[in-house]
């Protein structure tokens, strides 16, 4: 029989695999598109953000409320992170501290380096994205799903200028000082550590601090906060502008908001050590 | 006036609006009725300029709005006032503060003059003493009110309002009914409504537009379309039991 011939059904399975292939490619394709309209989308987005606000002084009570709404209200997770931060990488630099020609001093030191130039930009950035980020795509895709913003678009308002600018203005501004709050209470949470379980006496730990200190790094930390609250406010932003449907659709941008976040972040973090400390 | 010439609209291979042509009086009710599914939001839509349309023209007393720049569509934008469906209050802010909300944006008056303007809109609409309630504290039929108040507070000339009876009992949609239309009258407003409530149709329309399949069926006023043959017209103002009953 026809179907039985060996030939046959190699070409068969040849054209199979080709079919696959070619499913294969388009749905890659179709991915990449979507994600390159996504990009656009954002960058379209941004252009709307980034302009002269409607009245200065809306934007400043809006500004002043999101400065209460991203700062002082994260304020409280921030201390606590970053007390028992510093106080883990104080008790784990000490106690892997075997050889006795390392000096004590090493894990203040130890601490105040890894603080500032990793734990709390990043670290605290991260669960920032999670806190804020959540928050401030879920409110704005509730306001889309709603016609909120319809309704500024309608009154001819520049709905993601009045939306989102004083979001990222907000937290470009106060995140800096939210992470140099948790650097210094990342270096008092490994004090309170090494005196509390007396693994390093206090001025070990203390001269071990001021230790070679270098201001750059508190820049470079700085700098990597600003980009990190730009990134967490304008993508958390983006996600609930362009929600389309309901509840389900809010929920869903707002885990999306955190999980591209963070992303982001890490990605960022990597480019900017490279640049900044190379 | 309202003018809708050649209007075309799709989304992707699917055409909803096909070829609209009709006009919307000053200080008449009109209306635009037809099934879910119809086209009649995404003209709506359209006419305001939340969806960019595929051909034709959207002229407000003669200015062209949909091939105007974005600054021009502001302009006019400050025209408009906008009833939406769910009331689309903001949440954060308090009643007062919804309908100050275009004055504070707008306008230069003082924070005297626009409470006053906020209380004189708010007693329009038959609201008193509910300055400082949130949205979440009043009920569906006193946010349509207060989203109707935020809709005059800046004297449109043209208000638009999307099925403002959902959600509401028969009592309160006629309030609301009469509400509009009486601003409309008063005003002399450029009103469009958009509705399936059939209660509105006879009660309020001045101006009924039939949207079928995405085309412009049949026009008329609350009397002839209760004695049309268009069977499609016919199909959707007799379709309850009762208003077959009361025909007969």
């Amino acid at each position: 029989m026809l179907f039985e011939n060996p030939k046959v059904i190699k070409i068969k399975k040849n054209y199979t695999r080709f079919i696959k292939l070619t499913k294969f490619a388009n749905s890659k394709r179709k991915n990449m598109l979507k994600y390159l309209n996504e990009f656009g989308k954002y960058f379209m987005l941004m252009g709307k953000v980034l302009r002269k606000p409607d009245k200065a002084i809306i934007f400043k009570q809006q500004l002043v409320l999101e400065i209460d709404k991203i700062g002082l209200d994260s304020l409280g997770i921030v201390v606590i992170i970053s007390i028992f931060m510093g106080g883990v990488v104080a008790i784990q630099t000490a106690f892997n501290i075997d050889s006795p020609w390392y000096p004590l001093y090493a894990v203040g030191f130890t601490v105040r380096q890894s603080v500032i130039l990793e734990f709390s930009p990043t670290i605290v950035s991260l669960i920032l994205a999670g806190k804020v980020g959540s928050r401030i795509a879920s409110e704005i895709g509730t306001m889309r799903v709603t016609e909120q913003i319809d309704a500024l678009d309608i009154m001819g308002v520049n709905s993601a200028n009045y939306l989102i600018l004083p979001k990222i203005i907000a937290a470009v501004v106060i995140n800096p000082i939210l992470i140099t709050i948790s650097m210094f209470l990342g270096i008092f949470g490994g004090w309170l550590a090494c005196t509390l379980t007396r693994l390093v006496l206090s001025a070990h730990y203390v001269y071990g601090v001021q230790l070679d200190f270098r201001g750059y790094d508190v820049f470079y930390a700085l700098i990597k906060t600003v980009v990190f609250a730009f990134i967490i406010t304008s993508v958390s932003s983006f996600k609930g502008y362009y929600v389309d449907g309901g509840s389900l659709e809010v929920g869903q941008a707002s885990t999306k908001a955190v999980v591209f976040s963070s992303i982001l972040i890490i990605i960022f973090n990597l480019i900017l050590t490279q640049m900044l400390l190379s | 006036m309202i003018e809708v010439i050649n209007v075309y609209k799709s989304f992707g291979d699917l055409e909803v609006l096909k070829n609209i042509n009709t006009s919307f009086e000053p200080g008449k009710m009109n209306l635009i009725i037809g099934q879910s599914g119809s086209g009649k939001t995404v003209l709506m839509k359209s006419i305001v300029g939340l969806h960019s349309i595929d051909r034709g023209n959207i002229l407000y007393d003669g200015r062209d709005f949909a091939n105007m720049s974005f600054k021009e569509k502001n302009i006019i934008r400050k025209e408009l006032g906008m009833l939406f469906q769910g009331a689309a209050l903001f949440d954060s802010f308090t009643v007062e503060g919804n309908v100050m909300f275009p004055l504070s944006m707008f306008s230069d008056m003082t924070r005297e003059e626009k409470i006053e303007r906020v209380n004189f809109c708010l007693k329009r609409v038959n609201l008193e003493n509910v300055n400082h309630l949130y949205p979440s504290e009043i009920s569906g039929g006193m946010k349509k009110r207060v989203a109707i108040a935020r809709a005059i507070a800046m004297n449109p000339k043209y208000l638009f309002c999307d099925e403002p009876n959902s959600g509401l009992d028969p009592l309160t949609s006629i309030v609301i009914d009469n509400l509009i239309s009486e601003i409309t009258k008063e005003y002399n407003i450029t009103t469009i409504v958009n509705t399936h409530d059939m209660n509105s149709v006879i009660e309020v329309g001045d101006k009924i537009a039939f949207i079928y399949r995405g085309q412009l069926w049949w026009e008329g006023n609350n009397e002839e379309i209760l004695h049309t043959n268009n069977k499609e017209v016919n199909e959707f103002v007799y379709a309850t039991e009762l208003l077959k009953k009361l025909k007969k």
